[in-house]
Protein backbone atom coordinates (compact mmCIF):
# COMPACT_ATOMS: atom_id res chain seq x y z
CA UNK A 1 0.00 0.00 0.00
CA UNK A 2 1.36 3.30 -0.81
CA UNK A 3 1.65 5.75 1.88
CA UNK A 4 1.53 9.61 1.50
CA UNK A 5 4.32 9.07 4.05
CA UNK A 6 6.30 7.84 1.35
CA UNK A 7 6.04 10.95 -0.91
CA UNK A 8 7.47 13.03 1.74
CA UNK A 9 10.35 11.24 2.34
CA UNK A 10 10.99 11.00 -1.45
CA UNK A 11 10.58 14.84 -1.19
CA UNK A 12 13.17 15.03 1.84
CA UNK A 13 15.87 12.64 -0.35
CA UNK A 14 15.12 14.94 -3.74
CA UNK A 15 16.10 17.91 -1.72
CA UNK A 16 18.95 16.08 0.27
CA UNK A 17 20.28 15.80 -3.01
CA UNK A 18 20.04 18.92 -4.24
CA UNK A 19 21.41 20.44 -1.40
CA UNK A 20 24.58 17.82 -1.80
CA UNK A 21 24.43 19.24 -5.30
CA UNK A 22 25.10 22.96 -4.14
CA UNK A 23 27.28 21.61 -2.04
CA UNK A 24 29.72 20.15 -4.52
CA UNK A 25 29.35 23.35 -7.11
CA UNK A 26 31.19 25.33 -3.90
CA UNK A 27 34.13 22.49 -3.70
CA UNK A 28 34.26 22.69 -7.81
CA UNK A 29 34.31 26.52 -7.91
CA UNK A 30 36.22 26.55 -4.78
CA UNK A 31 39.09 24.53 -6.38
CA UNK A 32 39.01 26.74 -9.32
CA UNK A 33 39.22 30.36 -7.95
CA UNK A 34 42.61 28.35 -6.15
CA UNK A 35 44.05 27.26 -8.61
CA UNK A 36 43.41 29.87 -11.14
CA UNK A 37 43.39 32.75 -8.78
CA UNK A 38 40.15 33.85 -9.98
CA UNK A 39 38.82 36.28 -6.99
CA UNK A 40 35.33 36.64 -8.12
CA UNK A 41 34.32 33.18 -8.34
CA UNK A 42 35.73 32.77 -4.37
CA UNK A 43 33.58 35.52 -3.85
CA UNK A 44 30.60 33.81 -5.47
CA UNK A 45 31.55 30.24 -3.28
CA UNK A 46 31.61 33.18 -0.05
CA UNK A 47 27.57 34.48 -0.84
CA UNK A 48 26.12 31.76 -2.00
CA UNK A 49 26.42 29.56 1.14
CA UNK A 50 23.76 31.38 2.42
CA UNK A 51 21.54 29.21 -0.19
CA UNK A 52 23.18 26.30 1.25
CA UNK A 53 22.52 27.21 4.64
CA UNK A 54 19.00 27.94 3.88
CA UNK A 55 17.94 24.82 2.40
CA UNK A 56 20.16 22.93 5.70
CA UNK A 57 17.09 24.52 8.12
CA UNK A 58 14.44 23.30 5.31
CA UNK A 59 15.60 19.75 5.92
CA UNK A 60 15.63 20.53 9.41
CA UNK A 61 12.25 22.10 9.77
CA UNK A 62 10.98 19.32 7.10
CA UNK A 63 12.44 16.27 9.32
CA UNK A 64 11.23 17.82 12.77
CA UNK A 65 7.68 17.88 11.19
CA UNK A 66 7.55 14.50 9.73
CA UNK A 67 8.68 12.96 13.19
CA UNK A 68 6.28 14.78 15.04
CA UNK A 69 3.38 14.13 13.00
CA UNK A 70 4.16 10.64 11.37
CA UNK A 71 5.84 9.03 14.51
CA UNK A 72 8.35 7.13 12.19
CA UNK A 73 9.64 3.35 12.97
CA UNK A 74 12.20 0.88 11.61
CA UNK A 75 13.53 1.98 8.58
CA UNK A 76 11.55 5.46 8.57
CA UNK A 77 13.17 6.13 11.95
CA UNK A 78 16.67 5.43 10.39
CA UNK A 79 15.91 7.42 7.44
CA UNK A 80 15.26 10.54 9.41
CA UNK A 81 17.70 9.94 11.56
CA UNK A 82 20.26 9.81 9.01
CA UNK A 83 18.78 12.77 7.50
CA UNK A 84 19.45 14.56 10.68
CA UNK A 85 22.75 13.78 10.66
CA UNK A 86 23.95 14.09 7.59
CA UNK A 87 22.30 17.50 6.61
CA UNK A 88 24.56 18.88 8.93
CA UNK A 89 27.57 17.49 7.44
CA UNK A 90 26.87 18.47 4.11
CA UNK A 91 26.54 22.06 5.70
CA UNK A 92 29.85 21.58 7.01
CA UNK A 93 31.92 20.75 3.41
CA UNK A 94 30.16 23.50 2.44
CA UNK A 95 31.37 26.21 5.14
CA UNK A 96 34.88 23.90 4.37
CA UNK A 97 34.67 25.11 0.54
CA UNK A 98 33.68 28.39 1.31
CA UNK A 99 36.87 28.46 3.86
CA UNK A 100 38.99 27.24 0.48
CA UNK A 101 37.36 30.38 -1.04
CA UNK A 102 38.61 32.63 1.64
CA UNK A 103 41.93 31.38 1.37
CA UNK A 104 41.73 31.70 -2.53
CA UNK A 105 41.00 35.34 -2.36
CA UNK A 106 44.11 35.99 0.12
CA UNK A 107 46.24 33.79 -2.07
CA UNK A 108 45.09 36.09 -5.46
CA UNK A 109 46.20 39.35 -3.82
CA UNK A 110 49.63 37.89 -2.79
CA UNK A 111 52.39 37.06 -5.47
CA UNK A 112 51.47 33.59 -7.36
CA UNK A 113 52.65 30.11 -5.58
CA UNK A 114 53.72 27.69 -8.20
CA UNK A 115 54.66 24.78 -5.45
CA UNK A 116 50.47 23.89 -5.08
CA UNK A 117 52.39 20.28 -5.00
CA UNK A 118 49.40 17.22 -5.27
CA UNK A 119 46.33 19.75 -3.93
CA UNK A 120 44.52 19.37 -7.01
CA UNK A 121 44.51 15.76 -6.92
CA UNK A 122 43.65 16.06 -2.99
CA UNK A 123 41.10 18.41 -4.02
CA UNK A 124 39.88 16.06 -6.44
CA UNK A 125 39.70 13.01 -4.47
CA UNK A 126 37.88 14.79 -1.74
CA UNK A 127 35.22 16.28 -3.66
CA UNK A 128 35.03 12.70 -5.57
CA UNK A 129 33.82 11.38 -1.70
CA UNK A 130 31.18 13.99 -1.32
CA UNK A 131 29.73 13.18 -4.34
CA UNK A 132 29.77 9.36 -4.19
CA UNK A 133 28.51 9.81 -0.19
CA UNK A 134 25.52 11.76 -1.36
CA UNK A 135 25.36 9.26 -4.40
CA UNK A 136 25.32 6.36 -1.59
CA UNK A 137 22.70 8.56 0.70
CA UNK A 138 19.91 8.78 -2.82
CA UNK A 139 20.50 5.19 -3.63
CA UNK A 140 20.81 3.81 0.05
CA UNK A 141 23.83 1.67 -1.42
CA UNK A 142 25.84 0.64 1.72
CA UNK A 143 28.48 -0.96 -0.77
CA UNK A 144 29.64 2.44 -2.28
CA UNK A 145 29.36 3.57 1.55
CA UNK A 146 32.27 1.36 2.48
CA UNK A 147 33.66 1.93 -0.69
CA UNK A 148 33.70 5.43 0.55
CA UNK A 149 35.05 5.40 4.15
CA UNK A 150 37.93 3.28 2.32
CA UNK A 151 38.98 6.06 0.11
CA UNK A 152 39.31 8.30 2.87
CA UNK A 153 43.22 6.84 3.64
CA UNK A 154 43.90 8.22 0.11
CA UNK A 155 42.71 11.32 1.31
CA UNK A 156 44.68 11.52 4.50
CA UNK A 157 47.79 10.89 2.95
CA UNK A 158 47.15 13.55 0.03
CA UNK A 159 47.13 15.93 2.85
CA UNK A 160 50.46 14.52 4.68
CA UNK A 161 52.19 14.92 1.17
CA UNK A 162 50.47 18.26 0.58
CA UNK A 163 51.79 19.72 4.14
CA UNK A 164 55.59 18.03 3.31
CA UNK A 165 55.25 19.75 0.43
CA UNK A 166 54.23 23.33 1.89
CA UNK A 167 56.95 22.74 4.52
CA UNK A 168 60.01 22.01 2.16
CA UNK A 169 58.54 25.29 0.34
CA UNK A 170 58.52 27.77 3.77
CA UNK A 171 62.14 25.86 4.43
CA UNK A 172 63.56 26.78 1.03
CA UNK A 173 62.46 30.59 1.42
CA UNK A 174 60.82 32.09 4.38
CA UNK A 175 59.07 34.81 2.32
CA UNK A 176 57.05 31.82 1.21
CA UNK A 177 55.58 31.13 5.04
CA UNK A 178 52.19 33.33 4.80
CA UNK A 179 51.15 31.45 1.60
CA UNK A 180 52.60 28.16 2.21
CA UNK A 181 50.61 28.31 5.58
CA UNK A 182 47.71 29.10 4.00
CA UNK A 183 47.57 26.31 1.30
CA UNK A 184 48.52 23.66 4.57
CA UNK A 185 44.79 25.11 5.82
CA UNK A 186 43.76 24.52 2.60
CA UNK A 187 44.94 21.30 2.53
CA UNK A 188 43.76 20.55 5.89
CA UNK A 189 40.09 21.79 4.48
CA UNK A 190 40.07 18.88 1.93
CA UNK A 191 40.50 16.47 4.68
CA UNK A 192 38.06 17.55 6.28
CA UNK A 193 35.47 17.39 3.93
CA UNK A 194 36.44 14.13 2.80
CA UNK A 195 36.37 13.14 6.85
CA UNK A 196 32.50 14.86 6.63
CA UNK A 197 32.06 12.39 3.40
CA UNK A 198 33.02 9.09 5.53
CA UNK A 199 30.63 10.20 8.69
CA UNK A 200 27.91 10.42 5.72
CA UNK A 201 28.81 6.98 4.62
CA UNK A 202 28.64 5.40 8.08
CA UNK A 203 25.08 6.75 8.58
CA UNK A 204 24.35 5.42 5.06
CA UNK A 205 25.82 2.06 6.46
CA UNK A 206 23.10 2.02 9.97
CA UNK A 207 20.21 3.72 6.86
CA UNK A 208 20.50 0.43 5.06
CA UNK A 209 21.82 -2.38 7.66
CA UNK A 210 20.66 -0.80 11.11
CA UNK A 211 24.38 -1.35 11.97
CA UNK A 212 26.34 1.21 13.94
CA UNK A 213 30.24 1.18 12.34
CA UNK A 214 31.60 4.37 13.58
CA UNK A 215 34.09 4.37 15.99
CA UNK A 216 35.38 1.01 14.46
CA UNK A 217 36.80 -0.74 12.13
CA UNK A 218 34.80 -1.27 8.70
CA UNK A 219 33.26 -4.69 9.10
CA UNK A 220 32.10 -6.56 5.63
CA UNK B 1 17.00 32.34 13.40
CA UNK B 2 16.51 28.44 12.92
CA UNK B 3 12.77 27.71 11.75
CA UNK B 4 11.85 25.22 13.79
CA UNK B 5 12.70 26.82 17.25
CA UNK B 6 10.65 29.66 15.92
CA UNK B 7 7.51 30.86 17.50
CA UNK B 8 6.65 33.64 14.86
CA UNK B 9 4.37 31.89 13.08
CA UNK B 10 2.11 30.14 16.12
CA UNK B 11 1.76 33.24 16.60
CA UNK B 12 0.99 34.74 13.54
CA UNK B 13 -1.68 31.96 12.42
CA UNK B 14 -5.25 33.01 12.40
CA UNK B 15 -8.29 30.35 13.12
CA UNK B 16 -8.18 29.01 9.37
CA UNK B 17 -4.49 28.24 7.38
CA UNK B 18 -3.92 31.60 6.01
CA UNK B 19 -4.11 29.96 1.82
CA UNK B 20 -7.58 28.11 2.55
CA UNK B 21 -11.14 29.40 2.56
CA UNK B 22 -13.37 28.94 5.58
CA UNK B 23 -15.69 26.66 4.92
CA UNK B 24 -17.45 25.97 8.55
CA UNK B 25 -17.26 28.10 11.40
CA UNK B 26 -18.96 27.79 15.05
CA UNK B 27 -19.12 30.68 17.24
CA UNK B 28 -19.88 30.27 20.80
CA UNK B 29 -21.17 26.81 20.27
CA UNK B 30 -22.85 25.43 23.41
CA UNK B 31 -24.42 22.00 23.38
CA UNK B 32 -26.51 19.87 26.50
CA UNK B 33 -27.67 17.10 27.34
CA UNK B 34 -30.26 17.68 29.95
CA UNK B 35 -29.06 19.53 32.55
CA UNK B 36 -25.47 18.64 31.67
CA UNK B 37 -23.20 21.09 29.54
CA UNK B 38 -21.18 19.29 26.84
CA UNK B 39 -20.03 21.87 25.01
CA UNK B 40 -18.91 25.33 26.69
CA UNK B 41 -19.02 27.53 23.59
CA UNK B 42 -16.69 26.68 21.02
CA UNK B 43 -15.38 29.40 18.33
CA UNK B 44 -13.28 28.11 15.40
CA UNK B 45 -13.26 27.62 11.69
CA UNK B 46 -12.97 24.96 9.12
CA UNK B 47 -10.97 25.56 6.66
CA UNK B 48 -12.44 23.83 2.84
CA UNK B 49 -10.36 21.09 1.24
CA UNK B 50 -8.24 20.23 4.34
CA UNK B 51 -8.42 17.58 7.33
CA UNK B 52 -9.54 19.12 10.84
CA UNK B 53 -8.70 16.73 13.43
CA UNK B 54 -10.73 16.77 16.74
CA UNK B 55 -8.68 15.08 19.91
CA UNK B 56 -8.98 15.34 23.22
CA UNK B 57 -9.40 12.82 26.25
CA UNK B 58 -12.67 10.68 26.63
CA UNK B 59 -15.82 13.69 27.49
CA UNK B 60 -14.16 15.98 25.96
CA UNK B 61 -16.96 17.01 23.89
CA UNK B 62 -15.28 16.45 20.64
CA UNK B 63 -18.23 14.15 19.29
CA UNK B 64 -20.55 16.74 20.65
CA UNK B 65 -19.57 19.12 18.53
CA UNK B 66 -18.89 17.47 15.08
CA UNK B 67 -22.57 16.48 15.50
CA UNK B 68 -23.85 19.74 16.27
CA UNK B 69 -21.92 20.79 12.62
CA UNK B 70 -24.86 18.88 10.94
CA UNK B 71 -27.36 19.17 13.83
CA UNK B 72 -27.20 15.80 14.22
CA UNK B 73 -27.13 16.34 18.15
CA UNK B 74 -30.90 17.57 18.49
CA UNK B 75 -31.94 14.77 17.22
CA UNK B 76 -30.96 13.45 20.69
CA UNK B 77 -34.08 13.57 23.16
CA UNK B 78 -33.44 16.02 25.38
CA UNK B 79 -30.14 17.55 23.95
CA UNK B 80 -29.97 21.29 23.29
CA UNK B 81 -27.94 23.67 21.11
CA UNK B 82 -26.63 27.30 21.43
CA UNK B 83 -24.76 29.63 19.51
CA UNK B 84 -23.98 29.41 15.78
CA UNK B 85 -22.60 27.30 12.76
CA UNK B 86 -21.89 28.99 9.24
CA UNK B 87 -21.66 27.09 6.47
CA UNK B 88 -20.15 29.38 3.71
CA UNK B 89 -21.43 32.11 5.79
CA UNK B 90 -25.03 30.97 6.39
CA UNK B 91 -26.10 29.64 9.79
CA UNK B 92 -27.12 26.39 9.91
CA UNK B 93 -29.35 26.72 12.97
CA UNK B 94 -31.30 29.23 10.99
CA UNK B 95 -34.91 28.22 11.53
CA UNK B 96 -35.16 28.04 8.04
CA UNK B 97 -32.68 25.51 7.22
CA UNK B 98 -34.23 22.62 6.52
CA UNK B 99 -31.81 19.67 8.50
CA UNK B 100 -32.33 16.61 5.97
CA UNK B 101 -31.02 18.88 2.96
CA UNK B 102 -27.99 19.87 5.32
CA UNK B 103 -27.09 16.44 6.23
CA UNK B 104 -26.81 15.94 2.64
CA UNK B 105 -24.72 18.80 2.29
CA UNK B 106 -22.61 17.93 5.41
CA UNK B 107 -22.68 13.94 5.39
CA UNK B 108 -21.27 11.48 8.62
CA UNK B 109 -19.29 8.62 8.88
CA UNK B 110 -19.80 6.36 12.27
CA UNK B 111 -17.04 4.97 14.40
CA UNK B 112 -18.61 1.36 13.77
CA UNK B 113 -19.45 0.00 10.28
CA UNK B 114 -22.93 0.38 9.60
CA UNK B 115 -24.20 -1.01 6.30
CA UNK B 116 -27.51 -2.27 6.43
CA UNK B 117 -27.57 -5.71 6.64
CA UNK B 118 -30.25 -6.75 4.68
CA UNK B 119 -29.07 -4.26 1.16
CA UNK B 120 -26.26 -5.32 -1.31
CA UNK B 121 -23.30 -3.46 -2.12
CA UNK B 122 -24.42 -1.51 -4.80
CA UNK B 123 -28.03 -0.73 -2.32
CA UNK B 124 -25.89 0.36 0.30
CA UNK B 125 -24.07 3.12 -1.74
CA UNK B 126 -27.58 4.07 -2.99
CA UNK B 127 -29.35 3.87 0.20
CA UNK B 128 -29.04 7.24 1.23
CA UNK B 129 -30.03 8.95 -2.11
CA UNK B 130 -32.99 6.64 -1.69
CA UNK B 131 -33.56 8.26 1.76
CA UNK B 132 -33.47 11.52 0.51
CA UNK B 133 -36.37 10.53 -2.40
CA UNK B 134 -33.97 10.24 -5.03
CA UNK B 135 -34.44 7.26 -7.36
CA UNK B 136 -31.36 6.48 -8.82
CA UNK B 137 -31.98 3.42 -10.60
CA UNK B 138 -29.25 0.93 -10.72
CA UNK B 139 -26.93 3.81 -10.41
CA UNK B 140 -24.05 1.95 -12.25
CA UNK B 141 -21.80 5.40 -12.73
CA UNK B 142 -22.86 6.80 -9.65
CA UNK B 143 -22.17 3.81 -7.96
CA UNK B 144 -18.76 3.21 -9.37
CA UNK B 145 -17.44 6.83 -8.86
CA UNK B 146 -18.86 6.86 -4.89
CA UNK B 147 -17.32 3.38 -4.66
CA UNK B 148 -13.64 4.47 -6.48
CA UNK B 149 -14.02 7.40 -4.15
CA UNK B 150 -13.85 5.54 -1.10
CA UNK B 151 -11.40 3.21 -2.33
CA UNK B 152 -13.18 -0.11 -2.46
CA UNK B 153 -14.20 -0.07 -6.24
CA UNK B 154 -11.29 -2.91 -7.10
CA UNK B 155 -12.50 -5.09 -4.46
CA UNK B 156 -16.27 -5.18 -4.73
CA UNK B 157 -16.54 -4.67 -8.20
CA UNK B 158 -17.40 -8.33 -9.58
CA UNK B 159 -19.59 -8.41 -6.65
CA UNK B 160 -21.72 -5.66 -5.76
CA UNK B 161 -24.85 -7.29 -5.36
CA UNK B 162 -23.28 -9.44 -2.50
CA UNK B 163 -25.01 -8.54 0.87
CA UNK B 164 -22.52 -5.46 2.11
CA UNK B 165 -22.24 -7.40 5.57
CA UNK B 166 -20.41 -10.02 3.94
CA UNK B 167 -17.18 -7.68 3.86
CA UNK B 168 -14.76 -7.39 5.81
CA UNK B 169 -14.74 -4.56 8.75
CA UNK B 170 -12.49 -2.26 6.90
CA UNK B 171 -14.47 -2.54 3.36
CA UNK B 172 -17.64 -2.34 5.43
CA UNK B 173 -16.58 1.26 6.73
CA UNK B 174 -15.25 2.17 3.18
CA UNK B 175 -18.76 1.39 2.13
CA UNK B 176 -20.15 3.75 4.82
CA UNK B 177 -18.27 6.02 3.15
CA UNK B 178 -19.40 5.39 -0.33
CA UNK B 179 -22.55 5.47 1.35
CA UNK B 180 -21.83 9.19 2.32
CA UNK B 181 -20.11 10.36 -0.87
CA UNK B 182 -22.66 8.95 -3.23
CA UNK B 183 -25.17 12.29 -1.66
CA UNK B 184 -22.11 14.37 -3.29
CA UNK B 185 -21.59 16.11 0.42
CA UNK B 186 -19.25 18.84 0.80
CA UNK B 187 -18.04 18.14 4.00
CA UNK B 188 -17.76 15.00 5.48
CA UNK B 189 -17.75 14.53 9.63
CA UNK B 190 -15.82 11.14 10.85
CA UNK B 191 -16.42 9.95 13.93
CA UNK B 192 -13.79 7.79 15.17
CA UNK B 193 -13.92 6.08 11.82
CA UNK B 194 -11.02 3.87 12.48
CA UNK B 195 -11.17 2.65 15.73
CA UNK B 196 -12.93 -0.51 15.33
CA UNK B 197 -10.16 -1.63 12.68
CA UNK B 198 -7.20 -3.67 12.56
CA UNK B 199 -3.37 -1.58 11.64
CA UNK B 200 -3.95 -2.41 7.97
CA UNK B 201 -7.58 -1.41 7.69
CA UNK B 202 -6.74 1.84 9.58
CA UNK B 203 -3.98 2.91 7.41
CA UNK B 204 -6.30 2.19 4.59
CA UNK B 205 -8.74 4.30 5.95
CA UNK B 206 -6.02 7.31 6.62
CA UNK B 207 -4.66 7.00 3.13
CA UNK B 208 -8.16 7.50 1.97
CA UNK B 209 -8.81 10.31 4.02
CA UNK B 210 -5.44 12.03 3.09
CA UNK B 211 -6.76 11.57 -0.79
CA UNK B 212 -10.39 12.68 -0.15
CA UNK B 213 -9.18 16.06 1.07
CA UNK B 214 -8.83 16.88 -2.22
CA UNK B 215 -12.37 17.19 -3.40
CA UNK B 216 -14.14 17.44 0.03
CA UNK B 217 -13.51 19.45 3.76
CA UNK B 218 -13.10 16.73 5.77
CA UNK B 219 -13.92 17.08 10.50
CA UNK B 220 -12.20 13.86 11.70
CA UNK B 221 -13.01 12.94 15.27
CA UNK B 222 -9.81 10.72 16.96
CA UNK B 223 -9.07 9.54 20.00
CA UNK B 224 -5.73 8.66 17.96
CA UNK B 225 -3.55 11.55 18.16
CA UNK B 226 -0.97 9.80 15.85
CA UNK B 227 -3.88 9.50 13.81
CA UNK B 228 -4.34 13.23 13.97
CA UNK B 229 -1.07 14.11 13.36
CA UNK B 230 -0.82 11.64 10.49
CA UNK B 231 -3.65 12.52 8.62
CA UNK B 232 -4.76 16.47 9.46
CA UNK B 233 -3.88 19.88 8.03
CA UNK B 234 -5.44 21.54 11.28
CA UNK B 235 -5.77 20.13 14.79
CA UNK B 236 -8.36 21.19 17.43
CA UNK B 237 -7.59 20.41 21.13
CA UNK B 238 -10.59 20.04 23.26
CA UNK B 239 -10.80 19.00 27.10
CA UNK B 240 -14.13 19.39 29.10
CA UNK B 241 -16.09 20.79 26.89
CA UNK B 242 -13.60 23.73 25.79
CA UNK B 243 -11.38 24.59 22.90
CA UNK B 244 -7.82 24.28 24.25
CA UNK B 245 -6.09 25.19 21.37
CA UNK B 246 -6.63 25.18 17.78
CA UNK B 247 -3.46 25.26 14.80
CA UNK B 248 -1.60 23.79 11.92
CA UNK B 249 -1.14 19.89 12.77
CA UNK B 250 2.64 20.30 12.44
CA UNK B 251 2.90 23.28 14.75
CA UNK B 252 0.49 21.79 17.51
CA UNK B 253 3.21 18.67 17.88
CA UNK B 254 5.96 20.37 17.52
CA UNK B 255 5.23 23.32 19.41
CA UNK B 256 1.90 23.56 20.83
CA UNK B 257 0.67 26.77 22.65
CA UNK B 258 -0.51 25.58 25.60
CA UNK B 259 0.55 23.42 28.71
CA UNK B 260 -2.47 21.34 28.56
CA UNK B 261 -2.01 20.78 25.00
CA UNK B 262 1.80 19.62 25.26
CA UNK B 263 0.30 17.62 29.00
CA UNK B 264 -2.26 15.57 26.56
CA UNK B 265 -0.14 14.89 23.24
CA UNK B 266 2.86 13.57 25.39
CA UNK B 267 1.16 11.64 27.48
CA UNK B 268 1.64 13.30 30.64
CA UNK B 269 -1.99 14.06 31.12
CA UNK B 270 -3.58 13.41 34.51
Amino acid sequence: MERHFDRDLEQLTLRLVQMGGMVEEAIAKSVRALLERDSALAEEVITNDQAIDQVELEIDQQTMELIATMQPAAVDLRFLATLMKVTPELERIADLAQDVAERALELSREQSINRMGDMGRLAASARDMVHKAIEAFARRDATLAREVIRQDDEVDNLTEQSFRSQLTYMLEDPTNISRAIRLTFVGKYFERMADSATNICEMVVYLVEGKVIKHAAIDE
Amino acid sequence: MNAFFSTARNREQPDAGPSLREKLRSEELKAWFGDAIALKGISLSIPEKAVTAIIGPSGCGKSTFVRCLNRMHEVVPGARVEGRVHLDGTDIYDPRVNPVRLRRRVGMVFQKANPFPTMSIRENVLAGLRLQGIRPGRGGELVERALTQAALWNEVKDVLDRSGSSLSGGQQQRLCIARALALEPEVLLMDEPASALDPIATQKIEELVYELKASFTIVIVTHNMQQAARISDRTAFFMLGTLIEIGDTKDVFMNPKEKMTEDYITGRFG
